[in-house]
């Protein structure tokens, strides 16, 4: 298809995606104007009956934990899946890598680069943490502290020779501990089950609302949870590196 | 009426213009990006879905349960859509590897039916 032809035909559906989307949008209630009920219900009982003051981290951890279960799942699959597609193909035998890329000149490590990335691991870890463990109270939660806790890997990988980028990740370690911060999850969830009303229940005393440890099981969940991510992650980051120090040809 | 709605048309450029550039690009990896920025048109339209003016995030670590707060449900959905996002980009990228390797090529117009 040529590029002219095919731009026509984008044009064509832009205009009729954005016929659809204005009629869509007009029955929107209009902005600045949220109508609820659920998320000021949501408000409601995360405070009274949850003991949690980080409302989406309620929703997230335990009104539908178990949506969030599904998303743990999704992430160990893509995970799983990059390392299937990146793993060495039938009739691919290893290579050395080429010092540098086709057309450029080898860069010599910046020694600024190598020391700040080197001094922001122990911060980002910490930051890391802190966003896992407060998840229930302020702005954080097990996704985006988990986010931050793979951080401390690349920066790693900025500061150090690959090797030792390399000799600190090896996938099988992190295949591990993916794998038991997955099983945690879902052992959570089961625990809700013989405990409680039902799969990832809230089942724990609930504490007093703004310590770190109250609302019952979201911050069990979010500490789960953080290193689920963090391994996702981290593997990912391997997995896309090693393709640059083992190049595999046909 | 219509100032009402400029926020919406936002989340329907970013769709449209990411889509343009899947439609036009030359480059897998730019492709990627491009469907995430057509990924972000969601975020948005889900948080403006949510929002209520003068209100505040339904964080109430220091701020009284009586305070006029956003829709914490559309955030919780934002948060699971920018994790399948990642997942997804991870996911592309691989597949970009695996084809500039078998076709020494990451323009879309050079891959030819797969056999095999």
């Amino acid at each position: 298809m040529n590029p002219r032809v095919r731009v026509t035909l984008f044009l064509v559906a832009a205009v009729g995606i954005t016929a659809i989307f204005v009629w869509g949008f007009t029955g929107l209630p209009s902005f600045g104007h949220y109508p609820g009920p659920y998320g000021d219900e949501v408000v409601r009982r995360t405070i009274a009956d949850r003991h949690a003051t980080n409302t989406v981290t309620a929703v997230v951890m335990d009104i539908r934990a178990v949506d969030t279960a599904g998303e743990e799942l999704i992430l160990f699959a893509a995970a799983v899946g990059v390392i299937m597609l990146l793993r060495k193909q039938r009739g691919e035998r290893l290579v050395a890598p080429p010092t540098f890329a086709e057309g450029r000149h080898p860069i010599p490590p910046s020694t600024p680069v190598r020391v700040v990335s080197a001094a922001l691991i122990a911060p980002a870890a910490v930051l890391g943490l802190y966003l896992v463990a407060h998840g229930g109270l302020t702005p954080g939660g097990g996704f985006q502290g988990g986010v931050v806790l793979a951080v401390p890997s690349v920066l790693c990988f900025l500061a150090a020779r690959i090797r030792s980028f390399e000799r600190l990740h090896d996938p099988a370690v992190w295949e591990v501990a993916r794998a038991i911060a997955i099983g945690a999850f879902l052992g959570i969830g089961f625990a809700g089950l013989i405990a409680s009303t039902g799969f990832l229940a809230n089942m724990l005393p609930l504490g007093t609302t703004g310590t770190v440890y109250s609302a019952g099981t979201i911050p069990v969940l979010n500490l789960i949870a953080g290193p689920a991510v963090a391994t996702a992650i981290v593997l990912i980051v391997v997995e896309l590196l090693e393709q640059v120090t083992e190049v595999r040809a046909k | 009426m219509i100032r009402g709605l400029m926020p919406y048309v936002l989340a329907l450029w970013l769709f449209l213009i990411g889509l343009y550039g899947m439609v036009t690009s030359r480059n897998l990896v730019h492709i990627v990006m491009c469907l995430a920025i057509v990924q972000s048109s969601t975020y948005v339209l889900l948080l403006e879905v949510g929002y209520r003016a003068g209100a505040t995030a339904p964080i109430f670590k220091d701020i009284t349960s009586g305070r006029s707060v956003v829709d914490p449900v559309v955030q919780a959905l934002v948060l699971t859509d920018i994790v399948i996002g990642v997942t997804v980009a991870a996911l592309l990228l691989a597949l970009a590897v695996q084809v500039h390797k078998e076709t020494h090529s990451l323009d879309p117009e050079d891959l030819r039916p797969m056999t095999g």
